[in-house]
């Protein structure tokens, strides 16, 4: 009952975000920026946490969203719902490809492969000017209306894309709760305790590390093509391997074993970047304290230890 | 040709950079169990020290000095920040924490020296070219080839023939053995990151003669070497210096006949070792699998 009311709660405080976020010292865009990369995040947490492989190259599959929406609005199709559906399909789809390369290993292996292959993708949009403006980003596209039969709804305040964001991370997430409910969220679980626990019950776990890849990819590209469409540009920073890591602590930060952690961690790195570059030119340095602190002294992340302590009460 | 050979050359010796740098990670990674991607950084540093040094010490006590204070670091690094994390079994933390450190190294760098690129300075003895034809075979690339050579022969003779050496043979292989036997383990831990940081700094002095200092130096290089490690097989240093070399020289071809793929044919060659030999060229079987 109480876990009834708290949720209720919490999708009512997103729903009313764009009234309450400037009374705080927020913006509209801000708010679709935390759900945009908690939802990334939470993706990323399939594979991290869920299923123990450390990904440490979820910006590939970002970018590759981000860039997959921008070029259709730009080149193909002015629709958004096409956009969104092509940028998450391409990230998807490379994910996809890559998984059976890194199925099969594990820790530190899994992680410098990771790493090493979404920084072809990057190097590819950062060469490949002519279709992805190179170095200086793709701009020159801009999220169109949508239609519903005879009826029009634009997307061009911040506050009306804002609620398209927030419907796109619910039925994600919804998704990603069923798919952790469902046996093959407690066989990902099953092989992140112990993989050949798990083979000696004869589960073929390659194909289920393989699975978790794949749908990773798959959400964290739909964030980025919705990040592409909320800043209507994107750049290979969006690929970059710093991206990569900034996903990752934001998954440590706030709880890997938890389903609503990567989300709480997204809000505090995001909410942190933006303060900390509007205050200091230092604010990387910043960051990378902030990366060393949580490590030294969070390591379970801020859900992990209320958990705890809810226990030993 | 003489394009074809100019560009290979220049691979080479990027390939070179990339061997060293492999060294240092696959040292750190195999006995330390860590990823280090502040492996960027402590080049950074030595770089950047050798350059503020050289006015004092000159060229020569500075190629020593910079590496020397890459190591210093290094070991201080570690005491303070990787050892803690050793009881996690989890390669995560390790991970993260070094990312943090690359991002407060290269960010300091810029404070410190400024966002520019700096000019590193080196003797005219080296600098002059041997040969009017082929005029990018200065002396100083043949030098930056010739001190890899030394400085990695001089780490094989340790591992293969040095009491330490053998310690830390055989602690990649099982530590928990080692230890048993009465050896120090946290010490021969600590030494082996020193050691790995100091091939960095020597990469970062050698590679600012070439290619100037600049504060992202070092991050543009890790990526490559990680590559390096991939492909030439981890857990073989021998394979690390191979994928270097590997890797540089194909990048450089690469440059004379489609310019725009130089780095992502690096990635390609990767993924082509890793669907036809994942444990790469040299590398041991069953191991990180």
């Amino acid at each position: 009952m109480r876990r009834v009311a708290l949720l209720i709660a919490f999708w009512v405080v997103l729903l009313a975000a764009p009234w309450w976020l400037p009374l705080v010292g927020g913006y509209t865009a801000l708010g679709s920026k935390i759900l945009i990369y908690g939802l990334a995040a939470m993706g990323l947490n399939l594979v991290l946490g869920y299923t123990g492989g450390l990904s440490f190259g979820q910006a590939a599959y970002f970018g590759l969203g981000a860039y997959g929406a921008g070029m259709t609005l730009k080149y193909l199709v002015p629709s958004t719902p096409l956009a969104i559906l092509v940028g998450t399909l391409v990230g998807g789809a490379a994910a996809t490809l890559v998984g059976p390369l890194l199925m099969r290993r594990r820790g530190i292996y899994f992680a410098m492969i990771t790493i090493a292959i979404g920084q072809l993708f990057y190097f590819v949009a950062v060469r490949w000017n002519v279709a992805t403006g190179g170095e200086d980003g793709l701009a020159g596209f801009e999220r169109q209306p949508l239609h519903f039969g005879t009826h029009t709804v634009s997307l061009h305040e911040t506050t009306a894309y804002y609620y398209l964001v927030l419907a796109c991370f619910t039925a994600a997430v919804a998704l990603m709760w069923w798919l952790l409910k469902s046996p093959l969220g407690h066989t990902w679980v099953a092989i992140r305790e112990s993989q050949r626990r798990a083979q000696f019950l004869g589960l073929k776990t390659d194909r289920y590390v393989w699975a978790s890849f794949a749908i990773a990819g798959f959400v964290t590209a739909l964030a980025g093509a919705l990040n592409a469409l909320l800043f209507n540009f994107t750049s290979p920073e969006d690929l970059h391997w710093i991206l990569s890591g900034n996903f990752v602590i934001m998954v440590v930060l706030g709880g890997m074993r938890n389903f609503w952690g990567p989300l709480l961690g997204a809000t505090l790195f995001i909410v942190a970047q933006d303060y900390l570059s509007s205050v200091t030119d230092n604010w990387m340095t910043c960051i990378g304290l902030l990366f060393i602190m949580i490590v030294l002294l969070f390591p379970k992340g801020l859900l992990g230890m209320v958990a705890r302590r809810a226990r030993a009460a | 040709m003489e394009l074809l050979l100019f560009n290979a050359f220049n691979g080479l010796i990027q390939g070179v950079f990339y061997a060293l740098m492999a060294l240092g990670l696959a040292l750190i990674l195999s006995l330390n169990s860590a990823i280090n991607m502040a492996h960027g950084g402590f080049l950074v540093v030595g770089a950047y020290l050798a350059y503020t040094l050289a006015p004092y010490l000159g060229f020569w006590g500075a190629l020593v000095a910079g590496p020397l204070c890459a190591m210093m670091l290094g070991l201080v690094v570690e005491r303070l920040l990787i050892r803690p994390l050793y009881k996690r079994q989890d390669p995560l933390y390790t991970l993260l924490i070094t990312f943090g450190l690359a991002l407060v190294i290269e960010d300091l760098t810029r404070t410190f020296w400024g966002a520019q690129g700096l000019p590193f300075a080196i003797p005219d003895v080296l600098n002059s070219p041997l040969s009017s034809t082929y005029f990018f075979l200065t002396g100083y690339r043949l030098f930056v080839v010739a001190i890899t050579i030394v400085a990695s022969a001089a780490l094989f003779l340790m591992l293969r023939y040095t009491r330490l050496g053998v310690r830390i043979r055989a602690g990649t292989r099982d530590l928990e053995t080692v230890a048993a036997l009465g050896v120090n383990i946290y010490l021969l831990r600590l030494l082996n990151f020193g050691l790995g940081c100091m091939f960095a700094g020597l990469a970062g002095v050698l590679a600012a003669g070439i290619l100037g200092l600049t504060p992202s130096m070092g991050s543009s290089l890790l990526m490559p070497s990680f590559v390096a490690i991939i492909v030439g097989g981890v857990g073989s240093l021998w394979g690390s210096v191979l994928g270097g070399l590997i890797i540089g020289l194909a990048a450089g071809i690469t440059t004379t006949y489609y310019p725009a793929a130089s780095e992502a044919v690096i990635y390609l060659i990767m993924l082509i070792v890793l669907v036809v030999r994942p444990r790469g060229l040299l590398g041991q079987e069953g191991l990180f699998e």
